[in-house]
C-alpha cells in the first residue's frame, strides 16, 4: 500500500500488533464484536454451515426418490427432512447470507464508519443464530426430556390444523415456531439498522441518487422485511397461543380458520421470495457493469423497478392459494397482480442486457455466474408467469412442477448470484483472491448439476407427481425422470464441496488481492483488503455514482454527465 | 490497480441527514404496525364467529375513563419533550410523572377489566374465539403500553437523579414517538373491539 498516509499508518499500528494474541482473546473479540464487517462475516459463516446441512438433507431426499418403492429413509424421517430443508434454507441460509453481505457492504459502499446501531446489529445476529441453534436442538429435545427427540415434520409452511396439539404432540412444532420467531426478531433488527444506516450515515456527497444500486436494493429489502416478517411473527405468536394457552385462532373445531393461517403465512411467504431475490439483483447490479466495463444502463429505471417490485410483491400472496377455492374475484386479482410483477422484473433483465451490450466483457468467475443467473432467472420467471394463471395452477399446484419452479428461482437465480458475490467480494473480505481455475470448475459442474436436476424436475410435475410424497409406484412413468434429477444432485454436491475447498484453500494460499483487484468503481475498493476496523482513515466525499472512476479518470469524470 | 485509491476529500456545504434515532423508531413503528394489523384482521375476521358465549355485548363495557387517560398522556409526554428541549428540567419531571401516572391508570383499569372478565364472566383465552382474539389483541397492546411505561419510567428516574439534560432531548423525543404510536394503536383497538365488535 504505497500511498498509505501517515494518518492510516498511525491508525494501523494497534491492529498490526493484534495478530499475536492468543486464541481465547481472538474468540472473545469475535463474540463481543460490534464491527459490521465481523458481524457480516459471522452471518456468512453461519449461513454456509447451514447451507451444507440443508444441502445434505436435500441429498438424502434425492436418494430416497432415486428409484420407485425405495425405503432408504423412513416416511417420518422424510417428513422431517423436507421440513428442515425448507425452513433452514429460507431462514438460516438465505436470510443470514444476504444480511451478511449487506452488513459487510452497505457501510463500506456509502463511506460510513459502521452501521447506525452497532450493538443492535450484534444483538440481531446472535438472536438469529440462537434461532438456528434452537431449530436443530429439536433433533435432541423435540419430544421433551423423556422421549427420543424429533425435528419438526409439519412442512416449511406448517399448515393448520396439522400444527395443533392433537396432530403434532410433543415440542417439535414449538421449536419450529420459536426458532422462526427469534430469527424474525433478528431480521427486523438488522433491517432497521440497514434503513437507518442508508438514510443517516452516508458520506458527504452520497445523495440518494448517487448511492450504489446494491445499497438501494438493500434499502427496499429492509423496508419489505418490516411489512413481511412482522406478519409472520404475529402468526407465530398466535400459533404459540393456540398450542400453549389453548386459544382457537387456527382451531377449526372451535370455529377457527385454517385458511386464515394460509393467508397470514403467505402474506409473509411471497414477499419473502423478493426479500431473498433482491439482494441477488443487488449483486448483479454491481458485478455486471464492472465486468462489462460500462456504467449500469438505466440507473433511475433500476431504482424505480426495485421499488415497484417491493410494492407489487405485497399484493400477490394468494397465488399460493388458488387451489383453496377463493372464488373468481380473488383468483382474477391475484393472477393479474402476479403477472404485473413480471413487468418491473423484465425491466431489470433488459437493463442488464443493455449493460452487457457493446461492453468489453471479462469472463471472470463472478461474471460467468452472473450470466448464468440472467438466463436461469428468466426461465424461472417464465414458469412463474405460467403458474400465475389460476387454471394452470389448479392443474399443477403442489406438484413437482412448482418445486422445480421455485428451486429455479432460489438456486438458479439466488444461489448463482451468491456464488458470484463470493468470488467478487472474497478478495475484499480476506485480502486474497479465490482460485479462478477452481472457480471455473465450480461453475461448470454446478451448471450441469443444476440443469440436470431442475430442468428435468419439471417433467414429473407435468406427469402428476405431487410434492412431498415419500415414494412412488414403478408404473407411474416417473422413475426415469427422478433418476436424472437425483443424478444432477451429485454434480451440485461435488461443485459445492469444491467451492468450500476453494474458500479454505485460498484463504491461506490465494493470490494477494490488493485493495482493488477488479478495477471497480464503488467506495469499498478504495480501502485496503481486508478493510481496517475504521473502514476509511478519512471520510470520503463523492461527486457521482462511480467515485473511483472519477478518481482514476480525472479528465472524464461521471460527475460531468450525471 | 494495486495501489490504494484515495478518494478526494473536500468539504461539501450543508450536508445534513435525518437523525438515526428518529429513523430507527419510524422503522420499528412500521414493523409493529404490521404485527398489529395482523391481530386486528384476525379480530375482525372472527367477530360473531364464536360457537359459544359469552359475547362481547354481554360482557364488555366502554372503557371511557382509561381511554381519556391514555390519550391525554400523549399531550403530557409532548410537553415533557418540549420542556427538556428548553432545559426546564423541573417541568420535564412534572410532565413525565404525569405521563407515567396516566399510563399507569390505563394499565390498572385494563387489569381490573380482565379480572372482572375472568372471575365474574368466566371468559378466558380458551373459552371461545372472542376470548382468544380479545385477550391477544388487547394484551398485545397492553404489553406495548408496559414497554413504553418502562422507558418513560427510566427517563423519569434519570431526571430525578439529575442525569437528564438538554442533550437528551432527542432521545426523549424518540421515546415520545413510540408513546404516541401506542396511543394511536389504542384508538384503532378501541374502535375495533369496543365499537365495531359489540
Amino acid at each position: 500500500m504505497a500511498t498509505s498516509t501517515r494518518v492510516t499508518g498511525h491508525l494501523d499500528n494497534p491492529t498490526a500488533s493484534g495478530s499475536h494474541r492468543g486464541a481465547l482473546a481472538v474468540l472473545q473479540d469475535w463474540l463481543t464484536t460490534v464491527d459490521h464487517k465481523k458481524i457480516g462475516l459471522m452471518y456468512i459463516g453461519y449461513a454456509l454451515v447451514f447451507l451444507l446441512i440443508a444441502g445434505f438433507q436435500a441429498l438424502l431426499m434425492r436418494v430416497q426418490l432415486l428409484v420407485p418403492n425405495n425405503n432408504f429413509v423412513s416416511p417420518e424421517v422424510f417428513n422431517r427432512l423436507f421440513t428442515m430443508h425448507g425452513t433452514t434454507m429460507v431462514f438460516f441460509v438465505g436470510m443470514p447470507i444476504l444480511f451478511g453481505f449487506g452488513n459487510y457492504l452497505v457501510p463500506l459502499m456509502i463511506g460510513a464508519r459502521d452501521m447506525a446501531f452497532p450493538r443492535l446489529n450484534a444483538f440481531s445476529f446472535w438472536i438469529s443464530a440462537f434461532g438456528g441453534f434452537l431449530l436443530y436442538f429439536s433433533y435432541f429435545a423435540g419430544s421433551g426430556l423423556y422421549g427420543a427427540g424429533t425435528a419438526p415434520d409439519v412442512g416449511w409452511f406448517a399448515y393448520a390444523p396439522l400444527t395443533s396439539r392433537v396432530f403434532s404432540p410433543g415440542h417439535s412444532t414449538d421449536y419450529w415456531t420459536l426458532s422462526i420467531f427469534l430469527s424474525g426478531i433478528g431480521s427486523i433488527g438488522t433491517a432497521l439498522n440497514i434503513v437507518a444506516t442508508t438514510l443517516c450515515m452516508r458520506c458527504p456527497g452520497m445523495k440518494l441518487n448517487r448511492m450504489p444500486l446494491l445499497v438501494w436494493l438493500y434499502l427496499v429489502v429492509a423496508c419489505l422485511v418490516f411489512v413481511t416478517i412482522s406478519p409472520l411473527t404475529a402468526a407465530q405468536i398466535m400459533l404459540c397461543l393456540d398450542r400453549y394457552l389453548g386459544a382457537h385462532f387456527f382451531d377449526t373445531q372451535a370455529g377457527g380458520s385454517a385458511v386464515l393461517w394460509m393467508h397470514f403465512f403467505w402474506i409473509f411467504g411471497h414477499p419473502e421470495v423478493y426479500i431473498l431475490v433482491m439482494p441477488a439483483f443487488a449483486f448483479a447490479n454491481e458485478i455486471i457493469p464492472v465486468f462489462s466495463r460500462k456504467a449500469i444502463f438505466g440507473y433511475p429505471a433500476m431504482v424505480a423497478a426495485s421499488v415497484c417490485i417491493g410494492f407489487i410483491s405485497l399484493s400477490v400472496w394468494a397465488h399460493h392459494m388458488f387451489t383453496v377455492g377463493m372464488g373468481p374475484g380473488p383468483n382474477a386479482f391475484f393472477t393479474f397482480a402476479t403477472m404485473v410483477i413480471a413487468v418491473p422484473t423484465g425491466i431489470k433483465i433488459f437493463n442488464w442486457l443493455a449493460t452487457l451490450w457493446g461492453g468489453n466483457i471479462h469472463f471472470t468467475t463472478p461474471m460467468i455466474f452472473s450470466i448464468g443467473f440472467l438466463f436461469q432467472f428468466l426461465i424461472a420467471g417464465l414458469t412463474g408467469v405460467m403458474l400465475a394463471v389460476s387454471p394452470f395452477d389448479w392443474q399443477l399446484g403442489n406438484s413437482y412442477f412448482v418445486v422445480a419452479h421455485f428451486h429455479y428461482v432460489l438456486v438458479g437465480g439466488i444461489l448463482f448470484m451468491i456464488f458470484a458475490a463470493f468470488y467478487y467480494w472474497y478478495p475484499k473480505m480476506t485480502g486474497r483472491m479465490l482460485s479462478e481455475r477452481l472457480g471455473k470448475w465450480h461453475f461448470w459442474l454446478f451448471v450441469i448439476g443444476f440443469h440436470l436436476t431442475f430442468d428435468f424436475m419439471h417433467v414429473p410435475g407435468l406427469l402428476g407427481m405431487p410434492r412431498r410424497i415419500y415414494t412412488y409406484e414403478a408404473d407411474r412413468g416417473w422413475a426415469i425422470w427422478n433418476l436424472i434429477v437425483s443424478s444432477g444432485a451429485v454434480f451440485q454436491a461435488a461443485a459445492t464441496l469444491l467451492f468450500a475447498y476453494n474458500l479454505v484453500h485460498s484463504y491461506f494460499k490465494g493470490e494477494i488481492a490488493g485493495p482493488d483487484p477488479w478495477d471497480a468503481w464503488t467506495l469499498e475498493w478504495s480501502t485496503s483488503s481486508p478493510p481496517p476496523s475504521y473502514n476509511f482513515a478519512v471520510t470520503p466525499t463523492v461527486d457521482s455514482r462511480r467515485p473511483l472512476w472519477d478518481r482514476k479518470h480525472p479528465e472524464e469524470t461521471d460527475a460531468q454527465y450525471e | 490497480m494495486t495501489t490504494t485509491v484515495a478518494v478526494p476529500h473536500h468539504p461539501v456545504e450543508s450536508w445534513t441527514q435525518p437523525s438515526r434515532g428518529l429513523v430507527g423508531m419510524a422503522c420499528l413503528i412500521v414493523a409493529e404496525s404490521a404485527i398489529f394489523i395482523i391481530f386486528v384482521v384476525a379480530y375482525i375476521f372472527y367477530i360473531g364467529k364464536s360457537l359459544t358465549g359469552p359475547t362481547p355485548r354481554e360482557v364488555l363495557d366502554l372503557p371511557i375513563f382509561s381511554t381519556v387517560c391514555l390519550l391525554s398522556s400523549s399531550i403530557t409526554v409532548h410537553y415533557a419533550v418540549h420542556a427538556l428541549q428548553h432545559s426546564r428540567i423541573r417541568a420535564t419531571i412534572g410532565w413525565l410523572a404525569g405521563t407515567v401516572l396516566l399510563g399507569g391508570i390505563f394499565i390498572a383499569s385494563t387489569a381490573r377489566e380482565w379480572y372482572e372478565l375472568i372471575y365474574h364472566h368466566g371468559l378466558t383465552v380458551r373459552t371461545n374465539l372472542f376470548g382468544t382474539t380479545f385477550y391477544s389483541l388487547v394484551g398485545l397492546h397492553a404489553s406495548h403500553v408496559i414497554a413504553g411505561l418502562m422507558m418513560l419510567g427510566l427517563a423519569l428516574l434519570f431526571a430525578l437523579a439529575g442525569k437528564l439534560n438538554q442533550h437528551h432531548a432527542e432521545r426523549l423525543e424518540v421515546v415520545s414517538i413510540y408513546w404516541h404510536f401506542v396511543d394511536a394503536v389504542w384508538v384503532i383497538v378501541f374502535t375495533v373491539v369496543y365499537v365495531l365488535g359489540r
